[in-house]
């Protein structure tokens, strides 16, 4: 096949659907979902991109990746060149390529999007970073900068703490990274279930950064091992980057009931500590055989495929208001449906019933209806009165979002914190005590992989400027 | 990697570990936790420090083996390892600054009061502790709680100190009077028991709760516990609390979520059964 297309020919190919793994046989396994895009694919996906001038695509990507020119390499058939221009835009493409919220970032913007399908710039991302990662001397890197001398603390090794670190590595310092649990990648690991991610990537990325000099040490808390005091001492700069792991609960009725779990520990079970091979790895979870997840976004989508695939045979998702409402990616929702989830929309729970023995029974909801916006200008969720129903299950998993983890900012009354426990930054991603940094989701509360690794990038960024300017 | 330097038997089922940590045997106050993962595949389970060599660098973390995971770590030998420990977690103990105090320690808790009545010992108060066991074989941390006071031991069929539980002796040295605190540790009922006895004295009572942990670090709130009608996440705000506040029913009810899982555990070690899945 000739790459060579007329304008007009490029206009008539349709947007590529992602080849993926058939849903009945999926919804009991927990092998990735999406299989990636054939050479063939990508190509015919690539060619639908017209190479705007003034792309729209790149302002609507976070990090600002140059998204026309990857695809042009992409349709010149030079992998090492999307490649080389891809990884040098963004650290981590393997893992946005399959977590980002496409369609409300560069896929929203993209011109063709207005008169038919955008073009499927997270699948050609995907594609080109799955490429790079089977090459066995994988893709020549920027050369190693002369050491400054320079100490930095980072703490967290999710996705902003690890993109920090690889940027800071890069130009010279030395970097520790101090993680609390026993195995670095954040949310990437002990959140996103293997199905959407699988773990051999992030362990790729993070032995990539081991292989570049940054030094991971495990089961070190910020705040209890070393406070931040000490490790303003010992460094020249500091990037906190500890997440936003406080799980909220509902303050309904029952919720200490045995079969309540928060998403985060449900999830942690299954994913860090495997304990979907329980007895063999030692962790135990009740999985469910009727399952209710409450809430809308990713995490509840995650947590309600995760109980799908390891045998409950009903699994709902109470949400309070629609399905076209929900935080959740797009695609997640999708496969969620063809899974087989049910979906109780317009309902909120409003107490967890239990049984004599203290186990969970069932989840009493309220119907809602859509009132007026509110400040985020969705249409604000009212109950409706007398329209009590039950959800009958024997597990509830709440994932109505998650609060700054206050462990760390407690041993440091100094550092300025807005009203929520969030800590503040400047423009620099500098707090108020120098030197100290801070990204992702301790500064912005639960976002996205790609705004902490954006977090990431531009404090390191920043780091480095302030480096400069004291002696070593 | 953390090095077992040293694997003894207290009572017929407590093994005690001296571990290699030395950042934590620095650290560690009273009343603190490590979170203890023996290597791939294996649970997050946390130990209270029950004794520190800061100058050797290791921690002892007493280990009743009760499970499999249990079972597992009180067999390892010197020489052998644990892959991570994460730690010191957990508020550090509520002390008083002098008079006296009473550290009640039952079964395998005898162990975590003893970090308490050493740093209340250092400061000065007076400390009597009652430490019980079903029989003498059982009593563990005598010899170290003599050094830092009185001991008081009460065994259930009294073939050692006195006949009777531990709650008997407290009572005895509540009525005599001029108790400012009391420290319970050691199984739900027991904790429960003497909450309640201490009450109608108005003594202060702080009391260690083990619930259910996978983090440590307040990530997963599975460890909640009830303090006073508020949910409180026993790895961060605790493992201490009031006892005249907790709600022992709901802990140990939750103590019991995975009692089906662990025994089919313990009936597999294969791990070829997926009972609870
Ligand atoms: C289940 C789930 C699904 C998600 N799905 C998506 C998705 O599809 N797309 C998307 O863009 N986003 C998704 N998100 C959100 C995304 O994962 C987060 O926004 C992102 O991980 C934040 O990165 P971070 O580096 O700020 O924090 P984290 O990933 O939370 O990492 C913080 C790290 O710091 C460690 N830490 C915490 N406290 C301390 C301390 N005191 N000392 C040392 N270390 C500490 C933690 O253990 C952790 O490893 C999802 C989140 C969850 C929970
Ligand atoms: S907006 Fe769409 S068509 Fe234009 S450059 Fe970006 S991806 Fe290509
Ligand atoms: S053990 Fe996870 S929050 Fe306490």
């Amino acid at each position: 096949m000739s790459n060579k297309i007329s304008a007009k020919e490029r206009m008539r190919i349709e947007r590529q659907s992602m080849p993926e793994q058939d849903a009945t046989a999926r919804a009991k396994n927990f092998q990735e979902v999406n299989l990636g895009f054939t050479e063939q694919l990508a190509l015919l996906e690539a060619q639908r991109c017209i190479q705007c001038k003034e792309a729209k695509c790149i302002a609507g990507c976070p990090v600002m990746v140059n998204i026309p020119r990857f695809i042009q390499c992409i349709v010149d058939g030079d992998l090492p060149a999307a490649a080389r221009s891809l990884l040098g835009d963004n650290a981590l493409p393997a893992i946005t390529g399959r977590v980002c919220p496409q369609e409300t970032q560069c896929e929203a913007q993209c011109i063709r999007g207005v008169k038919g399908k955008p073009v499927a710039i997270g699948y050609l991302e995907r594609y080109v970073a799955d490429w790079a990662y089977r090459q066995a001397n994988g893709v020549a890197g920027d050369a190693p900068t002369a050491p400054t001398g320079k100490k930095v603390a980072v703490v967290g090794a999710g996705p902003a703490g690890l993109t920090a670190a690889g940027e800071l590595v890069k130009a010279g310092h030395s970097v520790t990274v101090y993680e609390a649990l026993h195995q670095p990648g954040g949310v990437l690991v002990y959140g996103i279930p293997e199905f959407r991610l699988p773990k051999q990537i992030v362990d790729a990325e993070v032995r990539r950064l081991q292989d570049a000099g940054v030094q991971i040490e495990c089961n070190v808390v910020i705040g209890r091992t070393y406070t931040l005091p000490e490790l303003r001492e010992r460094y020249h700069a500091i990037f906190i980057a500890n997440g936003a792991g406080l799980p909220v609960f509902m303050h309904v009725p029952g919720e200490n009931l045995k079969g309540v779990y928060a998403a985060n520990e449900y999830l942690t079970r299954i994913n860090l500590m495997e304990a979907y091979a329980f007895p063999s790895a030692g962790t135990p979870v009740m999985v469910g055989k009727r399952v209710a997840v409450v809430g809308g976004g990713n995490v509840a989508m995650d947590a309600a495929r995760t109980a799908q695939r390891l045998g409950a045979e009903r699994v709902t998702i109470v949400y309070r208001r629609l399905r076209a409402d929900m935080p959740a990616r797009a695609e997640e929702v999708h496969h969620a449906e063809q899974e087989g989830i049910q979906f109780e929309e317009l309902a909120a729970p409003v107490a967890v019933l239990g049984n004599e023995q203290k186990w969970v029974t069932g989840l009493r909801c309220q119907r809602m209806e859509l009132g007026e916006p509110d400040a985020s200008g969705r249409r604000r969720p009212v109950p409706i009165e007398g329209s009590e129903f039950e959800v009958e299950c024997d597990v509830v998993v709440v994932a109505i979002g998650t609060r700054a983890n206050p462990l760390l900012t407690a041993t440091c009354p100094e550092l300025k914190l807005s009203r929520h426990g969030h800590i503040e930054v400047d423009s620099h991603g500098m707090t108020n005590l120098p030197g100290v940094f801070a990204g992702g989701d301790i500064v912005r509360g639960a976002a996205t992989v790609i705004l902490a690794m954006g977090d990431g990038k531009q404090a390191a960024q920043s780091i480095n400027a302030y480096l400069k300017t004291k002696p070593v | 990697m953390h090095r077992i330097v040293a694997n003894r038997r207290l009572s017929p089922n407590v093994i005690r570990l001296d571990v290699e940590a030395p950042r934590i045997a620095e650290i560690r106050q009273a009343g603190q936790f490590v979170i203890v993962r023996r290597g791939p595949k294996a649970e997050r389970i946390p130990l209270t420090i029950a004794d520190a060599d800061a100058a050797a660098g290791t921690i002892a973390l007493v280990i009743q083996a009760v499970g499999k995971s249990t079972r597992e770590l009180t067999a390892l030998q010197p020489g052998e390892s644990i892959q991570d420990i994460s730690g010191p977690l957990g508020m550090p103990t509520e002390l008083i600054e002098k008079g006296r105090a009473v550290c009640v320690g039952g079964g395998v808790g005898t162990a975590v009061v003893h970090p308490i009545a050493q740093s209340l010992h250092k400061r000065g108060v007076h400390v009597t502790s009652v430490i019980g066991g079903r029989a003498k074989e059982w009593v563990i941390f005598e010899q170290e709680l003599r050094q830092l006071g009185d001991v008081v031991v009460c065994t259930d069929d009294g073939s050692y100190g006195r006949k009777g539980f531990v709650t008997d002796a407290t009572k005895d040295l509540l009525t005599a009077g001029g108790i400012d605190i009391v420290y319970a540790v050691g199984p739900v009922p027991m904790m429960r028991a003497v909450s309640n006895l201490t009450r109608p004295f108005g003594v202060h009572t702080i009391v260690s709760l083990n619930p259910v942990m996978v983090d440590g670090t307040g990530m997963c709130g599975g460890c909640r516990v009830e303090v006073g009608g508020k949910t409180k996440f026993a790895c961060v705000d605790g493992p201490e609390f009031d006892g005249h506040l907790v709600d022992f029913d709901l802990l140990a009810d939750r103590l019991s979520t995975y009692r089906i899982q662990e025994k089919a555990a313990l009936d597999h070690p294969d791990g070829t059964c997926r009972v609870g899945l």
